[in-house]
């Protein structure tokens, strides 16, 4: 489990995190959702250490975070899996080698293992055979998946993803919502998702924290964000027709 | 460089001389940046020193207007030249543009695109993974480029002198084994040393902290180029007045 106490995060006199608790649990789909400049994203970095908050506290099943020195914290990053926004895979290097990267650099398994791990991850994300191909010859969808495979190469406790759906077709984005939901149920991880995409919120959200203007706003589950009567949160899940339309049916 | 960046150039160095996380790999990537830093550079250095060596025999007969100064000066100008200032220097200045401009447009592209994020996220040491091979071969090929531009150097002088008649192959001969002082060799390759570590640190310096796009990633390049080629300039002189 996670639990994030009272963050506080400011960029010079932009004041972006205002005071932000939570609790995300294992084996459920957990979500920071909210519009653009909210600071999900900033959250997200403050959580995984790339942001250092002014206040407040993030604790990996009990393990102070934001205190720990560098050594300590490379332990907990060896817990972690992310898959970022652009994917970041290692351009100059193979879909095999991407995966395989952590695998080199923390255990001292056999390169038969490691292969077989490679391949079991590819075949999760259903992309075997794909192990020479370089990212650029990959569509957007491909490396979403392949930064899942390099995330999950080394059994993370803890699953970060960064806007999963960015740039990708609605029918593309489901098949990656959907992979998302089964690594959690299956490998029981702590899986956070940053999003803004309403399939997403209404497929797979489990636990759902919406954020406004730098403030938790709300949480709740996806069954129960359409029956809020918050302004805020209505505004930005029912921003589309598509949406009102739906909501009046639930 | 103001003082904020040469504080963050500071701290970004300790970063980098961490413990390595598994040192097969380190050492894989060192060999592969002695290829791209040191062979992929030889032509390159070869054409220029060779050049240099000729235009400068050519120029120093030019001033030799007294008869009463032998020829054989001319080897020994072209030879002190050589080693103490010309192909430690110009080498530095040339790997400067080929090799900074590249370390820092690859760190600054991984940054903009979040590799080094996945790096951190990974429990990697990025700067370390990045950037001490890059150093690594820095101060071990730059130098081994530097002994090669001397030679090189010395034996376009007397390709140019002989060619064009300006000095005889025997004065010329003569005059690069007169007096020679096997000590500027050292104070050579010093000044190497150190400027090979300026060529990938302050490059890859410039690369790791880019925030923005393409247009700060090319910013970032010209910027590593500039800075140093200024800072090579400077510790120049200070080896130069430290050593001799």
């Amino acid at each position: 489990m996670i639990e994030i106490k009272d963050i506080y995060k400011s960029f010079g006199d932009n004041e972006v995190l205002k005071g932000i608790s939570g609790q995300f649990k294992p084996g459920v789909t957990n979500l920071i959702i909210g519009g653009s400049g909210s600071g999900k994203t900033t959250l997200l970095k403050c959580m995984i250490g790339l942001h250092h908050p002014e206040k407040g506290s993030v604790e990996y099943d009990g393990r102070e975070f934001t205190t720990m020195n560098f050594e300590e914290k490379i332990e907990i990053r060896k817990e972690i899996g992310m898959l970022f926004q652009g994917s970041a895979l290692f351009d100059s290097m193979t879909v095999e080698e991407n995966i395989m990267f952590p695998l080199n650099m923390f255990t001292d398994q056999k390169r038969k293992e490691k292969l077989d791990r490679v391949n079991f991850c590819l075949e999760r994300v259903n992309l075997s055979g794909k192990n020479a191909l370089f990212p650029a010859e990959l569509s957007g969808g491909m490396k979403k998946r392949v930064g899942i495979a390099r995330a999950i190469a080394m059994n993370p406790k803890y699953l970060f993803v960064d806007e999963p759906n960015s740039g990708l077709d609605p029918k593309t984005s489901i098949v990656i919502d959907e992979l998302i939901k089964e690594l959690t149920e299956e490998y029981n991880t702590t899986t956070i998702v940053v999003t803004h995409d309403m399939n997403s919120v209404m497929g797979i959200g489990d636990y759902i924290l919406f954020l406004h203007e730098g403030k938790k706003f709300w949480e709740g589950s996806n069954k129960e964000i359409a029956h809020t009567d918050i302004q805020e949160l209505n505004d930005f899940v029912f921003a589309s027709r598509f949406m009102k339309a739906a909501k009046d049916k639930f | 460089m103001n003082f904020t960046n040469f504080g963050r150039y500071i701290l970004l160095l300790k970063a980098v001389f961490r413990k390595p996380e598994k040192l097969s790999i380190y050492m894989k990537a060192i060999f592969k940046q002695m290829d791209f830093i040191g062979v992929g550079s030889i032509g390159l250095i070869a054409i220029i020193s060779t050049f240099i060596g000729a235009v400068m025999t050519l120029q120093i007969a030019f001033q030799l207007v007294s008869d009463f100064i032998p020829k054989t000066i001319i080897g020994s100008v072209n030879r002190d030249s050589s080693i103490l200032e010309l192909s430690p220097t110009i080498t530095a200045i040339v790997l400067a543009g080929k090799i900074g401009s590249a370390i820092s447009s690859e760190i600054g592209t991984m940054r903009v695109s979040e590799q080094i994020d996945a790096l951190e996220i990974m429990g990697i040491n990025s700067p370390g993974y990045l950037i001490l091979p890059k150093v690594l071969a820095g101060i071990t090929m730059v130098p081994l480029l530097v002994i090669l531009s001397m030679v090189l150097s010395i034996g376009g002088g007397y390709i140019g002198g002989t060619l064009s008649g300006a000095v005889s192959a025997a004065e010329y001969v003569q005059g690069i084994t007169t007096d020679f002082n096997p000590y500027t060799i050292v104070v050579a390759l010093v000044k190497a040393f150190v400027f090979g570590f300026i060529i990938t640190s302050v490059p890859a310096y410039e690369g790791f902290y880019v925030k923005g796009g393409a247009l700060e990633v090319a910013q970032a390049s010209t910027r590593a180029v500039v800075v140093s080629c200024i800072t090579i300039l400077a510790c120049d002189y200070i080896v130069t007045q430290l050593l001799l």
